[in-house]
């Protein structure tokens, strides 16, 4: 999997993303930090599963890596070497994404062909033939009947929407997709099908995958790292299968403890978590996650985590002072 | 349970009319509900949940056809009843918690005013008592500094504390029956554990009957006593918890229950099961199993009507194949 030896694909190093927001028509604008110093790596093949409640920053951080967004301070880099603005359209080639919504992320007035060959055309890839070409091609990579293609997205179903979104992604050859919450909006019947492709597609073509969700047990059974972030820090990341084994960081514990596996015999656990989700504007001091955390000390509410990092990954926590892992 | 149901769905049918025909989008459901019990009606998006949920309270939308051979509430026939007799059951002693709590709670009032409000309709109580009951029940439902909050407009709170206040408006009058409507579906699964616990609290506490509506499985096995399967408005399946989990017997149960991936027991990686196909459409006649252009055991008696098969006292579903306990569909 991860292989030490090369860079990574993609890094993100001591990433920040500040926004400037208003709360009331006269009040001044504040920052809110929705990154505060985010560093990850991302290994060829790897699958980065991205977990934590919703505003903590997660598609944030995938705006940045698609250069949607520019970092406030921090670098992005792809096979070890920074991506400066002016390389953002090379960025954009290499790095695709997958949105959430199948219904809005298609624009209803175009055809599928030209859904999917739109990002060729934006890159003035190939000629029509060509970019004909490929759509067929792709169509048959996520599994879609070519008869689709003269059809619009208001005739697909949510699945079929979502094979779109994805053949359109694949056909700049991207080494690196984004999936946001690719999965949320579509019953199970019809996840489990959009996972399994994108599992096959990941081995024939050997892509990398940021993928972001808010199911656990999805991402526990797709991803082969696991990042778990709180009010825009990483707090923990671990290989998946040692993070779901043995969570260590107070946060992802009670997120772990909040999944509801189909057990008739098991009732809705008690996940340890007091107060609800933190003003991001204002977050609490020390650690951001102090007011919420069962196992807090007094140097949590005064002081920043540490960050402490092992050779398999890191967890901020003052419980963790001596690195383990 | 030897007591009586509170609650008797008999052969319940929606019908939606449609420009291109009629949709049949409820066809012929029944289930039943005791004080005390919670009934988790589970199924895809388009299956009749929701239609289902608002059929009860008398909440359909005008054009909508709906008809049961009963529809009996504590002894009351809600088919008999005014609008005006309708009104004055809900909130009182049926109340509803919709997905979206904003769809429910009034933006231009403050939580306090809402939640006496809902007291005041129906009991004679005075505007003190109403309030000192808003506060006792926004305490109930786990929200600190309850006084401080009544003044409070439903856009200063998150999704979370929204949910929060709807369902202690939805228990104001203390119910005998709650329908929740996907109550979680929008939340984060940190908060969705936390309301799904606090309702089956509350839901023993006042020995309430509870329907809960929802798509996720995970949701289903925590908290139902009783499970209604419901696939293309039709019950497809329905049993206690544990037969529906253990014992599952109608191949489309079976066929999402091996959707979904279950940590410890599915592979990390490996394929998940899937069901091919989509849920054909309900306009105009419909016959037979819905399931079957879908069903890897479909046979042309198929398309014919479909008997119910009862493998306990507890379990029914409804196939032409007798399924054995434990086979693969
Ligand atoms: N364009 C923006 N302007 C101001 N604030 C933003 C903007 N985009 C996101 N935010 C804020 O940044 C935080 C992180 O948002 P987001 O990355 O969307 O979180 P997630 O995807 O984890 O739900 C939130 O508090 C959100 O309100
Ligand atoms: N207001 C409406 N007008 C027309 N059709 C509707 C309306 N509400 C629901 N339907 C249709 O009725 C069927 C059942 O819908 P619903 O009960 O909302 O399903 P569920 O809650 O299980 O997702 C669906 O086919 C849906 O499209
Ligand atoms: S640093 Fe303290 S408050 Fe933060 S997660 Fe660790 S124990 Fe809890
Ligand atoms: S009745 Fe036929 S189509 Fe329906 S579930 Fe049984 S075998 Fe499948
Ligand atoms: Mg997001
Ligand atoms: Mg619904």
């Amino acid at each position: 999997m991860s292989d030490k030896t090369t860079p990574p694909v993609l890094e993100l190093a001591n990433v920040t993303k500040t926004y400037q927001v208003k709360q009331g028509l006269f009040s001044a604008p504040r920052p809110l930090h929705a990154l505060g110093g985010v560093s990850l790596r991302i290994h060829k093949k790897d699958v980065l599963g991205l977990v934590g409640e919703s505003g903590c920053g997660k598609s944030t951080l995938a705006k940045v890596l698609l250069g949607l967004e520019v970092p406030t301070s921090g670098k992005v880099l792809v096979d070890g070497k920074e991506i400066t603005p002016r390389e953002r359209k090379l960025q954009a080639r290499r790095i695709q994404p997958i949105f959430q919504d199948p219904y809005s992320s298609l624009n209803p007035r175009k055809s599928i062909e030209d859904i999917i060959a739109l990002p060729l055309v934006a890159h003035r890839i190939g000629d029509a033939a060509s970019r004909a070409g490929s759509v067929r091609r792709m169509l048959d990579l996520v599994g879609l009947p070519q008869r689709v293609l003269k059809g619009y997205p208001n005739q697909l179903s949510g699945g079929q929407r979502q094979r779109v979104a994805i053949a359109r992604a694949l056909v700049m050859n991207p080494e690196i997709v984004i999936c946001d919450e690719p999965t949320s909006a579509l019953d199970v019947s019809v996840q489990s099908q959009i996972l399994n492709l994108l599992g096959d597609l990941r081995e024939e073509l050997g892509l990398t995958y940021l993928f972001i969700s808010h199911n656990l047990a999805v991402v526990e059974h797709l991803a082969t790292r696991v990042a778990v972030m709180y009010l825009g820090r990483v707090v923990e990341e671990a290989p998946a299968a040692e993070l779901f084994a043995g969570p260590r960081h107070p946060y992802t514990q009670a997120l772990l403890e909040s999944v509801l596996t189909p057990d008739p015999n098991l009732s809705v656990p008690d996940t340890h978590l007091g107060a609800s989700y933190p003003n991001p504007i204002a977050p609490p001091p020390g650690c951001h996650f102090h007011p919420r955390c069962a196992q807090v000390r007094d140097i949590c509410k005064t002081t920043p985590p540490p960050h402490v990092a092992g050779p398999q990954g890191h967890v901020d926590c003052h419980l963790h002072a001596a690195p383990a892992r | 349970m030897t007591t009586e149901p509170i609650l008797k769905v008999e052969n319940l049918t929606i019908d939606v009319p449609m420009a291109q025909g009629t949709l049949h989008a409820v066809r012929g459901i029944d289930f039943e509900l005791r004080r005390g019990e919670t009934l988790c009606i589970v199924g895809e998006s388009g299956s009749g949940k929701s239609l289902t949920s608002l059929a009860l309270m008398g909440l359909l939308p005008k054009k909508m056809r709906c008809k049961a051979a009963g529809l009996d509430f504590s002894g009351i026939d809600l088919q008999r009843q005014t609008p005006k007799a309708m009104r004055a059951l809900r909130g009182d002693r049926m109340a509803m918690i919709f997905q979206e709590p904003m769809t429910s709670l009034n933006p231009a009032y403050t939580i306090g005013d809402q939640l006496m409000e809902a007291l005041l309709l129906h009991r004679p109580v005075s505007k003190a008592e109403a309030r000192a009951r808003a506060i006792e029940l926004l305490g109930k439902v786990g929200i600190t500094a309850a006084e401080s909050r009544l003044g409070q407009y439903p856009h200063q709170l998150s999704g979370g504390l929204r949910q929060r206040v709807m369902i202690a408006m939805a228990l104001m009058c203390e119910p005998e029956l709650i329908i929740a409507d996907e109550p979680t579906t929008a939340l984060d699964v940190t908060i969705q554990a936390q309301i799904l616990r606090l309702l089956a609290d509350l839901q023993r506490e006042m020995n309430m009957a509870m329907i809960l509506v929802t798509h996720d499985l995970g949701v289903v096995a925590r908290i139902a006593d009783k499970v209604v399967v419901m696939y293309a408005g039709e019950v497809v399946e329905n049993g206690s918890a544990r037969e529906i989990f253990e014992n599952p017997r109608h191949p489309y149960t079976r066929g999402l229950l091996r959707c979904i991936p279950v940590p410890g027991k599915t592979k990390p990686g490996e394929h998940l099961g899937s069901i091919p196909g989509i849920v054909p459409s309900l306009i105009g006649k419909v016959e037979g199993c819905a399931f079957r252009s879908r069903c890897e055991v479909a046979e042309d008696a198929c398309s014919s009507p479909v008997p119910v098969r009862r493998p306990g006292t507890d379990h029914a579903y409804r196939c032409i194949h007798d399924i054995p306990e434990g086979a693969s569909a």
